[in-house]
Order: structure tokens, then sequence, then C-alpha cells
């Protein structure tokens, strides 16, 4: 089938039937790849929520620590103001990494193989 | 500085601007031409629906993130933000924070599922295995709801930069620019579509962190480099000494600004990755790996935007001073033109010259957003409703797209009619209430499609609609609109709802929403169609 069917248009590439999908929901392999992209996305996004909302809550509610100067007039408040642009950066590039080695060739197995029409 | 001396030095800078109008306006004129330009080569390109809607899908991770900055970094965070640290110190940086933070919901929840699995809009993954025609209706609802209150905040921007540029302060000659912002965008994106948009972001972008690396420099320049004199000197001009630079100048007077502090927090961090004009930039790129790439450039381009509008905002405070800047306008928004006058010296050529250029940059900068944002809502009403709902799937691509233009100018035309309601609110403030209503309406039903398989089409509706009405209906009762001298309608009172910001109720509301409809709803989850979606949206089996 693979060899006579026409070559696919960039657009509409006929999906593979619901069986299929159903089936691939259900097999080992795509729940080892949904395990792996939840058991990271999922905790650390409740880290930063809550890392960020620690930021925000300090600075309501502990005016004086946060005043607290540390050299010059940079004060606590203004390093953990950029503490958060780091750790924004330092965990898109974590993320990015994981998706990377763990998420993009198991993706990639399995839509190959679905479109490959296997 | 007196109140009456500070009174003239704003008039100063009008005036100051007004003397070089002529280049102003030719800076401004060079990138509408440009821009046109742009337009009108992507219009000749853009030839079916995926062209129009998605830029044809093949711009590099590199450039859509770029776009996306473009499309981000509106008025909001360069007039708005630097306009709130300049008056409010430290809590006027939350706003940068909460607006880069917001960036990770979008890269580790939605932008790569979004892309898999969605086509042109974002009611394509809300409506994915529900009833079409109803979350449908509301996935559009809900576009041109949040996009109305995000333009509302640029056409205040674009208010403000008019009457100190040109010195107008007449109503007449705000709603005269205002008109002639609407136009250009209608013509932007009826003849652009979604790939001359892209370019125009792109354009904008470059020009925005150019003229705040230039800005940055200069004002760091003064200082030495050093930072802690720079803040140190914002402390001593602002009036409120070293409590301006502690959080709670602005938020810490009661419990009830406290709330509204935490309120605002929650909005920023969760409205990004429910903004329509920023979700359908995912597909503007051939697949899900490119859009984790451009969601790590704007995260990348944006971070550094924001961490100079540290210079910009405590520049202002420190080198053009509190009364100057409340003169020229009382929430602070012309904070960073005018710091660009006085850095390039007041009474100097060269003031005037980086004054007219930061503002021409700012005008830019609007126009862009506005453009992006009506993309997306007309995309919206031509795709989701019209298409699908009016014409149940039923259209061809050509009567879809025609549905597209005819769409943009009609909200082409409601924008203007709004522009003249948005007054002396910070632009910064005003967006943050459509982030609200993003993160109310549009984020909760977007996770729970992507990632709960017992959610159902009445979850999906009583989360959008919910959302969307008790945030709306809080913004209406709330002291932004009136009640207040700086309201929307300062002269009558009917607010009720102590916070600026909704999002505190309204998010956990929409949250909430989507649950309840759900377990009470009567049918079964199409367990078919949820197989589908999250094949697909993990795998990008199929993707468009």
């Amino acid at each position: 089938m693979a060899t006579d069917a026409p070559p696919p248009s960039k657009e509409e590439r006929p999906l593979p039937s619901a069986e299929e999908f159903s089936e691939v929901q259900q097999s080992a392999e795509f729940a080892e790849l949904r395990r792996s992209f939840r058991s990271f996305a999922f905790p650390l996004t409740v880290a930063f929520v809550a890392w960020y909302l620690l930021y925000v809550l300090l600075s309501n509610y502990a005016g004086g620590f946060m005043g607290t100067e540390l050299f010059g007039n940079i004060n606590v408040a203004f390093v953990f103001g950029i503490a958060q642009f780091v750790t924004t950066f330092l965990i898109a590039w974590w993320y990015s990494r994981h998706a990377a080695a763990k998420l993009d060739p198991k993706a990639e197995a399995i839509k190959s193989r679905m479109e490959g029409g296997a | 500085m007196s109140p009456a001396q500070s009174v003239f030095a704003a008039e100063l800078a009008a005036n100051e601007a007004s003397e070089h109008r002529p280049l102003i306006i030719t800076l401004f004129a060079v990138f509408v031409a440009a821009t046109l330009f742009i337009t009108v080569w992507a219009g000749r390109q853009t030839k079916d629906a995926a062209d129009f809607y998605a830029g044809g899908r093949q711009f590099s991770a590199f450039q859509n993130g770029l776009a996306v900055s473009g499309d981000y970094m509106s008025a909001a965070s360069f007039l708005g933000i630097a306009g709130a640290i300049a008056l409010f110190g430290y809590d006027g940086f939350l706003y940068s924070i909460g607006f880069l933070v917001a960036w990770l919901v979008a890269l580790l929840l939605v932008a790569e599922p979004l892309r898999n699995s969605g086509r042109y809009t974002m009611g394509d993954v809300l409506a994915y295995r529900m009833r079409q025609r109803p979350v449908r209706t509301a996935a559009g609802t809900s576009t041109i709801v949040v996009s109305i209150f995000y333009l509302l905040a640029q056409m205040a921007g674009a208010g403000v930069l008019v009457s100190l540029l040109l010195g107008i302060t007449s109503d007449a000659g705000k709603v005269l620019i205002v008109a002639l912002v609407g136009v250009l965008m209608i013509v932007y994106v009826t003849i652009g579509g979604m790939k001359g948009t892209t370019w125009v972001q792109m354009v904008k972008a470059v020009l925005l962190i150019g003229g705040t690396i230039l800005i940055t420099f200069l004002v760091l320049l003064k200082f030495d480099f050093n930072v802690s004199d720079l803040l140190g000197k914002a402390a001593e001009n602002s009036g409120a000494g070293s409590a301006f630079l502690e959080p709670g100048l602005q938020y810490g007077a009661s419990g009830t600004t406290k709330l509204d502090f935490i309120s605002l927090g929650i909005a920023l961090v969760l409205g990004t990755a429910g903004l329509p004009h920023i979700l359908i930039r995912f597909y503007t790129v051939p697949n899900a790996k490119a859009a984790r790439k451009s969601v790590n450039w704007a995260i990348g381009i944006i971070g550094a935007f924001y961490l100079m509008t540290i210079a910009l905002g405590f520049g202002a405070a420190a080198l053009v001073g509190k009364d100057e800047i409340v003169a020229s306008n009382p929430s602070g928004n012309t904070a960073a033109p005018l710091l660009a006058l006085h850095v390039g010296g007041v009474d100097s050529a060269w003031g005037a010259i980086l004054l007219a250029t930061i503002s021409a940059v700012a005008f830019a900068t609007i126009l862009a957003v506005v453009a992006g944002l009506t993309l997306a809502s007309s995309s919206s009403f031509a795709h989701d409703i019209y298409a699908n709902v009016i014409r149940r799937g039923q259209a061809t691509e050509k009567e879809e797209m025609r549905a597209a233009r005819w769409a943009t100018v009609f909200i082409g035309i409601v924008s203007i009619a709004l522009g003249a309601l948005a007054r002396d609110l910070n632009v910064a403030g005003l967006v943050a209430l459509a982030f609200a209503v993003a993160a109310s309406a549009n984020l909760p039903t977007i996770l729970y499609s992507l990632f709960w398989k017992r959610f159902t089409t009445q979850g999906a509706l009583w989360s959008i609609y919910g959302g969307l009405i008790v945030a709306v209906g809080l913004v209406l009762f709330s002291p932004v609109v009136s009640g207040d001298p700086t309201a929307m309608f300062p002269d009558v009172d009917f607010a009720w709802f102590p916070l600026k910001n909704p999002g505190i109720i309204s998010i956990p509301f929409g949250f909430l929403m989507g649950w309840l409809g759900t377990v009470l709803s009567k049918e079964e989850p199409d367990k078919a169609k949820y197989a589908e979606l999250e094949v697909r949206s993990l795998t990008g089996t199929g993707a468009h």
C-alpha cells in the first residue's frame, strides 16, 4: 500500500484510523512517552509557580526582610527578582534538554510508524 | 522640582517634541512605508488559508521567536512597565517578572501540544474532542473578548503618545491618530495575513530591542554602569527614599491592596499561555520542535528586554523625576519617551532625536501588536464561528478567508471606537486585565482538554463562559471602570469589587467550573477522540 499510494499532500495527510489511535494510546511505548513528559513537566510547573508565588507573598508580607540591603542599594527584593529571571532561563534550558533527549526520539518513533501506515 | 515647574518641564518636552515634529513624522512614515511594502509583498504570496492564518507554516524557530517577542512586548511592556516602575519603584517590577515567568507555562504545557493538534486557532484544540458548534462559539467569543481588552490598552498607549509628541490633547486629535492606527492595522491584516503580520512583528521586535538597548546603555553610562548608584539616585528623586526600592509602595497600603498584588501576580503568570494572539503564532512554524525552539528564543529575547526595563523605569525615576512624569501622564505612560529626551539632553538636538526615535519605536510597537490582536480575533471569527458554526464546516477556503477579512474591518472599527474610552489608565494595568480574562476563560479549558481524559463539552463551556463572565463582570464593577479618578468613567461610581485585577477570584473559578461542569455532565467523554488528541498532541502524528 505504501508504494502505490499517491504522494501525500502537505496539508491533507490522511489521519490514521480511530482504532489505530486507541491502540497506540494503550501501548506501553506511548505510556512511557506520556510518563516521561508528565513526570517532568507537571512537577516542574508546580515548582516554578510555587517559587514565583513565594516571591509574590514575600513581597507582600515580608517587607522588612525583602528590604534588607545586601550591597550598596541592592536589597534582597532586587536579588529575588533577578533570581526569577535566572530560574526562568534555567528551567527553559532544562526542559528543552529533557525534551530533546527523552521525548523527541520516542515521539518521532511513534509518529513515523503511524504515518508510515504500519 | 515644584509642581508648577514640572508642569512646565512636561510642556517643554511637548514643545521640544513638536519642534522636531517633522523628524518624528518622518521616522514614523518610514516605518509605515516599510511595513506596508512587506505587507503587499507578503499579500502576493498569500494564496490559501494556511498562508493567511498560519503564514504557510514555514517560518524558522528564530524568526517566529522574534515575532512572538514582537507580539508580546506591547505598549504595556514598553510604556506601561517603565511608567509603573518610575512611579512605584519595585512594585512596578512585578510586571516584568510575571510577564516573563509566564512563558514557562506556555513552554512546558501548551506550545507543543497545541502545535501538534491544532490547525489555525485556539478553538481547534479546545473543540477537538467536544461538540464542535457550542465549544467553537465559546472559544471564538473568549478570543474576541481577550483581544479587545488587549486592544484597549494599545489604543490608550497610542493616545498617550500623541498628546506627548504632537502636543495634541484634544479628543479630535487623539481620535484621528487612533483612527490612523485602526486603518493601518486593517490594511496589514487583510492584505498581509499571518505572513505579513509576522514580518511586521519581526521588524518591530528588532526596533524595540534596539531602542531599548540604546536607552539602557545611555542610562547606565550616566552612572558608570553602577546599578546600585542608579537605584540610589532613583530612590532619592522618587521622594519615597529607600521604600522606592522595596515592595509595597503601590500595593502595601492595606490588606485589600496586598490582595490586589497577589491577584495581579497570578493573572500575569497564568495569562500568557491563554492569549490567543500568542497561541496562533505556534502554527507558523513547521512542527512542535520548532515551536519549542521559538518559545526558547522568545524567552531569551523577552527576558533580556524585561531586564532592561529596570534601567528604563528606575532610570526615568532618577533622571526625569516623578513630578515631571506625573505632570505629563498621571499613570506614568510617558516615562520611557521622557527618559529618552533626558538622557540625550533636554535642550539639545540629540535629546529631541532620541525622543523622536523612541516615540516612533513605541508607535511601531503599538501598530504591530494591534495587527497581531486583530489577526487573532478575525481568524477565530472566520475559522471557529463562521466556518464551523454558521456554515457547519461547509464553507470553502475562499469564503473563510473573505469572512476573516471582513471581520478584520469590523474589529478595526470597534477598536477605533474603544480607543476613545481608554484614558488615563496605566497601560500595563489594562493589559493585566486581558491576562486575567485569558487565564480564567482559556487556560483551564486548554489544560483540561489536553490532559484530563474525563473532560466533557459541558465542562469546556462552563469553564470558558464561567471564567469569562466572572472576570469581565468583576472588572466592570471594579475601580478600573468607575469610582476612581483614573477610571474609564471617573464621574460615576458603581464599583463594589475592591480589586483592580479579578484574577484571584476568576481564575480559580474558571478551573472550578471546568471540573464541576465535567463531573455533573450526563454525557460520556468521547474516548476515541481523546485517544486521537492525546497521541497527536504528544507525538505530532498527522500534524498540519
